[in-house]
């Protein structure tokens, strides 16, 4: 019974909200402001039901979608290995971030799609560049929340861990990623919904495949039902990948007594109800 | 009895030039094997800074300590240590077995050992129902015993406790003291255990060095003749227990010299001008 209400609180307000967006554009009829019923219907249709008719996923799934997931993860798990290596070797030192500081302040203040042109220039057109440029967005949350994260190591755990003379590799993997991990995971989740920004900016540019660039191009030939339908995807992606983080950090840092005593409670409020 | 650790004119100053900070000053005391020395001073007299030195974790300014025969250079091999915050000092990301597996790595090979050795430290100290526990699962007294079994899991020749029982309530904190005592006896572990605790290094000691206040200095050492067995209610309420806890507190009272008075350069003076001090101040207090 809890969990049916506690389902109900956390959806209560999204369905209300649908509801009004039905209610509101079918009485405007406005060509520009399809409801939300008939952009999930041609969204079904766009990716679900093939040219015979069938049950499927089409070409915009396999060529389009796919490649664009893939460019997001992909890219984002190249600045998480790089982000999380680097910042721990820079946290970790006493003199590194006082050289590379300013010019990683100066970097991560750049905004990540003013820089597309220069990629473009650099690169050139292809899935490189798209990659390059996730990779560049996403790795300095990462990377300053590890060098954040890795100088957290309370002093006690710091001795600790000397007197009882743990190796070098003891002391990385058991005592200083363990303590980052709760800022990593912070700087990771950041990072993944600037990914998928980046994924749709970098395909908006003279391309004519992926999620980005099939949005311009149903805006161009005022294909506003197809418009939405993309949108609506690009939210439902975000929401996804966020709930899929969630899920990794959640067993992760379940060692942390806030997270355990929720789930706790959740798993008593279930056994009560 | 061999003597296990030596420590001979230690000094430790923290910072250089005028500014610096003496928190050690001219340390010198040994302890036998088998023995379980309390060094008991005032708040913030530098004690800390001693076994920090000890243990290892800092270089001394000045002196030598030698581990039974061995001068110490960094983290000696066969020591162990318990520290005061128990709750800074256990990995919480680590369950109680794994913190006391985490001790174990360096020195012991193969992982069916470690757990083997990890579990029986456990049951020494009564907690290896909870092995797969974390941390924060456990009462204060019980995060104790797990720092103290990840302890004894080393097999240490030297155990150095930093004020062990500082941070629990005082049922605990009694429950703990005996439990000490017992798994010393059922081990025969060398344990040298500061304290600020005049009572606690009496009841726990077979001898107890007296700490000056900062700079640090030996001002006595004293043997403690209480049998071997105790218990939180004889012992405490015996005359000889009452005897050396009241001769200690005189010790640790009013140990500032006065003013325009030289300041005693070795313990034994300053031992000497510490009863000089007391009896003054006995006679202004029979002529009030």
């Amino acid at each position: 019974m809890s969990r049916v209400m506690g389902l109900a609180q956390r959806w209560i307000v999204f369905a209300v909200a649908v509801v009004v967006w039905q209610l509101l554009t079918a009485s405007a009829q406005n060509v520009y402001f399809p409801t939300p019923w008939q952009i999930a219907h041609h969204a079904w249709n766009l990716w679900f039901v093939t040219e015979d008719g069938g049950f499927g996923l089409t070409a915009a799934v396999t060529d389009d979608i796919l490649p664009s997931l893939a460019r997001v993860v992909g890219g984002w798990a190249l600045a998480a290995a790089m982000g999380v290596v680097l910042g721990t070797a820079l946290g970790r030192s006493r003199t590194g971030m006082q050289y590379v500081g300013p010019l990683f302040a100066f970097f991560r203040s750049l905004p990540s799609p003013a820089l597309l042109p220069v990629f473009i220039v650099l690169i050139g057109l292809n899935d490189d560049m798209k990659i390059a440029l996730i990779v560049f967005g996403c790795i300095w949350p990462i990377l300053m929340n590890t060098v954040d994260g890795v100088r957290s190591v309370d002093t006690v755990k710091t001795d600790t861990a000397r007197a009882f003379r743990a190796s070098r590799v003891q002391w990385v993997a058991m005592v200083v990623m363990p303590a980052a991990l709760p800022k990593i995971f912070a700087g990771l989740r950041l990072s993944l919904a600037i990914a998928v920004i980046l994924m749709v900016v970098s395909e908006m540019v003279g391309d004519t495949v992926g999620i980005g660039a099939n949005l311009v191009e149903a805006q161009s030939q005022f294909d506003f039902l197809t418009m939405w339908a993309w949108i609506m995807l690009l939210g439902i992606i975000g929401y996804v990948l966020n709930l899929a983080m969630l899920a990794v950090e959640r067993r992760a840092l379940r060692w942390q007594p806030t997270r355990s005593a929720v789930a706790n409670a959740r798993r008593t409020a279930k056994a009560g109800g | 009895m061999p003597t296990m650790l030596e420590v001979r004119e230690l000094a430790h100053r923290y910072g250089t030039g005028p500014g610096a900070h003496v928190a050690v000053e001219d340390l010198t005391f040994t302890v036998h094997q088998d023995e379980l020395a309390c060094i008991v001073g005032p708040s913030g007299c530098g004690k800390s800074t001693l076994l920090r030195c000890i243990a290892g974790l800092i270089r001394p300014t000045e002196g030598e300590i030698s581990l039974h025969g061995d001068v110490v250079r960094g983290v000696p091999d066969d020591l162990a240590v318990v520290f005061q915050d128990y709750s800074r000092s256990l990995f919480p990301w680590l369950s109680v077995r794994g913190n006391v597996e985490f001790a174990l790595r360096t020195r012991v090979r193969g992982r069916t050992e470690r757990r083997r050795r990890a579990q029986e430290a456990l049951s020494w100290v009564g907690l290896e129902a909870s092995a797969s526990k974390y941390p924060w699962q456990l009462s204060g007294g019980m995060q104790q015993r797990v720092s103290i079994a990840r302890a004894l899991a080393c097999q240490p020749a030297l155990l150095l406790m930093d004020e062990p029982f500082a941070s629990v309530d005082a049922q605990t904190r009694a429950d703990l003291e005996d439990l000490l005592l017992r798994v010393r006896r059922e081990h025969g572990s060398t344990v040298l255990l500061v304290t600020h605790d005049i009572d606690e290094s009496v009841y726990l000691g077979d001898r107890v060095l007296v700490l000056s206040k900062s700079p640090a200095s030996i001002v006595a050492d004293l043997p403690v003749d209480l049998p071997a067995q105790r218990d939180q209610i004889t012992t405490r309420s015996s005359p000889e227990f009452v005897k050396l806890r009241t001769e200690i507190a005189r010790l640790l009272h009013d140990r500032a010299p006065a003013v325009g008075e030289p300041e005693p350069s070795s313990a034994a003076e300053k031992f000497l001008a510490a009863e000089r001090a007391e009896k003054e101040q006995q006679s202004t207090r029979s002529g009030q």
